[in-house]
């Protein structure tokens, strides 16, 4: 598998968060999630790392390293970003306005 | 061959929904996105279950692809219109199994998926039924696939391009980051390859960056293109999109995608491998 998996569904079974960095998060326009939107993951230097499309209810993850990242959200209702700073293994999570 | 010849626009995707010989057809690895809409039209293909060996590692046999062919009811005089999420990955990786196979007239849609969505045009559930038609491939051309022994033969004489991530590449992480990282084969990129990920190459919106932009980013990374040229990613799908940016945009003449990839050379005894710095 290479795809991005649907975000909708829970960490995968036997996700150790003692030594994955998982950064997760929602997309919102105005307080409201936002589905279906394409959410791409950029490392400290800009450089794009994956993207996925968010759950219908704004959900998104990556597994990552520690480190400090930029989540970017595309969608019809605007555009957005947060950074995020994971500063070791275990769970990290943002929101994401779009505008 | 020129850009029109390859790739398409979603405005022209839109006008030619229903034109003769034309079919569309959307391909991903998760396929759930098309059962909650498509374009209108478009025909389903699943990377992983038709257009896969679903036994052996492998692309499909020559007889498979026909018969996955006739049965999705497309004739070899078709234009077939590639797209997908996954910034096309799975899209540019039919196209190089529809070229290996000798179909004529294959053409990505600019952005895939993504761009259409983006666009905001329309979406149907409603599946496309198509007759069947009886499809003959013909010999896979092999000038456009690696295997893995020509990998290692072309250290340090052809250009080896990794198009995975600079992380991936370096060995700091196994996998793209949106999947688990757990994974057993050894971690870092083939001796002497150099990286360009195949982000470089698109827009955010998914599509193709422009002839100039693209000529500048390979030869700024040290492409010689004088030499011929193997790229590769984690299994094969991204490459495709690089194969397609090298061959098929910028007309390379010998450009092979390895599909084998990482997955394979990674596993591989006493090969060649180097790590990034700090790795």
């Amino acid at each position: 598998m290479c795809g991005a998996p649907d975000q909708a569904v829970a960490l995968p079974p036997g996700t150790d968060l003692e030594k994955q960095t998982v950064l997760a998060g929602r997309v919102v326009a105005e307080g409201s999630p936002v589905g279906g939107a394409f959410v791409r993951l950029l490392d400290g230097t800009g450089e794009f790392t994956a993207e996925v499309v968010s759950s219908a209810s704004g959900d998104f993850r990556f597994f990552a390293a520690p480190g400090t990242w930029t989540v970017r959200a595309l969608s019809r209702s605007g555009n957005g970003e947060a950074v995020l700073t994971a500063d070791g293994p275990g769970l990290h999570q943002t929101q994401v306005a779009v505008a | 061959m020129s850009r029109e010849d390859v790739l398409v626009t979603t405005d022209w995707a839109e006008k030619n929904l229903g034109a003769e010989g034309v079919v569309f057809v959307e391909v991903d690895e998760d396929t759930t996105a098309y059962d909650g809409g498509h374009i209108p039209g478009a025909v389903k293909f699943s990377w992983t279950t038709e257009l896969t060996d679903p036994v052996r590692r492998d692309v499909l046999s020559k007889e498979d692809f026909a018969a996955v062919l006739s049965a999705k009811g497309i004739s070899n005089d078709d234009t077939v219109v590639l797209y997908g999420g996954n910034n096309n990955w799975f899209a540019a990786y039919a196209y190089w199994e529809f070229k290996l196979y000798g179909h004529q007239n294959v053409k990505l849609i600019d952005g895939g998926r993504k761009k259409w969505e983006l666009d905001g045009r329309t979406l149907t559930t409603e599946v496309a039924e198509r007759p069947a038609t009886t499809y003959t491939a013909k010999d896979a051309d092999l000038s456009i696939r690696a295997f893995r022994d020509e990998v290692v033969a072309s250290i340090g004489v052809k250009n080896l391009v990794d198009v995975r991530s600079p992380d991936e590449y370096s060995g700091k992480i196994f996998a793209p980051a949106h999947l688990p990282q757990e994974v057993s084969q050894r971690r870092g990129h083939v001796k002497g390859a150099i990286n360009v990920p195949w982000s470089k190459a698109a827009n955010e919106d998914g599509t193709f960056k422009s002839d100039e932009e693209l000529t500048a980013l390979y030869g700024e990374a040290g492409l010689d293109g004088g030499k011929a040229v193997i790229a590769y990613c984690r299994i094969g799908e991204r490459s495709s999109h690089t194969w397609f940016v090298l061959r098929e945009l910028l007309g390379h003449s010998d450009v092979k995608n390895y599909d084998g990839s990482w997955v394979e050379y990674g596993s591989l005894v006493g090969v060649p491998i180097e790590l990034g710095a700090g790795n």
